[in-house]
């Protein structure tokens, strides 16, 4: 937790946004062994994956389109005005937390809800050795189909900004320099 | 400009088809260790970004054109959808695995891994669609 605070904090100070992206893939990889530490190797599996490897390089690809360096806007008042606000928020999650339960708590409420239920009659009614499994694809089905549903929609959203771009550059470029082009740019 | 690499190009390529096959393992064996269909597909997409780093977009293009991965992504989301469908033709609710086979066990455990392959394909397709549009565009390498 420690180490993610620091590097948040290196996050904050760099303005070289190279330095920026590789340490966003570190501090998702401290998280993902936070998460094993807790005990999810599947959310860290993904958050591994996902943190530190795929959005690292999706950074890095749109480092390779933009610019390197920050631009330095605003001025000290801007600057103190977010420090606010970031602070305030902070302090209100912080407050938040102090009403959950603590980590392990057996009287906690959401070891209470549908839970036992899940531990106990998931290996009749479903038959999976894997709890986590067969709640996520079974029980809660229809979430994971949404789930389904938003990444769909993320890759659309993506194809339908930027593929339409790409598209139309390479239209303008075939009506300039004939059809040549065309070949090279696809 | 990748081609100097040499330690980067023969590790990657040792390391690529551990990777898939991990995918693999990750995909089918979610009934019974950690992991299922949403890990499996990222595993195995960033094993094809990975290639498409150190070998250029164009060469993954050659295996996956992009209307490839447009289809698989469609096709994993009506994977899911469609199993749900059958549910309903079979004499069930939407999603209920239990009438897919005479036993419900053997229902839930189809149901289960179907839907899983599904979430797989998608998200696998999604996460190689969305680099190769990423990486497509003119000013990048």
């Amino acid at each position: 937790m420690l180490m993610m605070g620091a590097v948040g904090l290196a996050i904050a100070r760099i303005r070289d946004l190279f330095a920026v992206s590789m340490l966003s893939g570190i501090f998702s990889l401290i998280g993902a062994a936070a998460y094993v530490v807790l005990d999810a190797v599947d959310v860290a599996f993904t958050e591994a994956a996902v943190g530190a490897g795929i959005s690292t390089v999706l950074m890095l690809g749109t480092l390779a389109l933009t610019t390197r360096k920050e631009k330095l806007g605003g001025g000290k008042s801007k600057s103190t005005t977010a420090f606010l606000v970031v602070a305030v928020t902070g302090a209100v999650l912080v407050y938040g937390t102090f009403d959950m339960p603590r980590y392990g708590d057996k009287i906690a409420a959401i070891h209470h809800h549908v839970v036992p239920r899940y531990i106990e009659k998931s290996g009749e009614e479903v038959g999976m050795p894997n709890i986590v499994t067969s709640v996520l694809a079974s029980y809660r089905s229809f979430d994971t189909l949404g789930e389904v549903f938003v990444i769909f929609t993320a890759a659309t959203g993506v194809l339908a900004i930027l593929g339409r771009a790409r598209r139309r550059r390479e239209d303008e470029e075939a009506d300039e320099g004939g059809s040549d082009t065309k070949g090279a740019a696809s | 400009m990748m081609h100097r690499k040499v330690v980067l190009r023969v590790v990657s390529k040792f390391l690529i088809p551990p990777i898939l096959l991990f995918a693999l393992y990750v995909q089918f064996h979610g009934d019974f260790g950690p992991g299922g269909g949403f890990q499996a597909g990222v595993i195995f997409g960033s094993g094809f970004i990975l290639y498409a780093i150190l070998f250029g977009v164009e060469t993954v293009k050659r295996v996956l054109p992009p209307w490839s991965t447009r289809l698989l992504l469609v096709v994993g989301v009506l994977t899911y959808g469609l199993t749900g469908v059958a549910g309903l033709i079979l004499g069930g609710n939407y999603l209920d695995y239990n009438v897919l086979a005479h036993d419900p066990l053997h229902g839930q455990h189809y149901g289960i891994l179907i839907v899983e392959l599904g979430v797989g394909i998608t998200v696998a397709a999604s996460m190689i669609t969305i680099f190769n549009v990423f990486a497509g565009q003119s000013g990048g390498d």
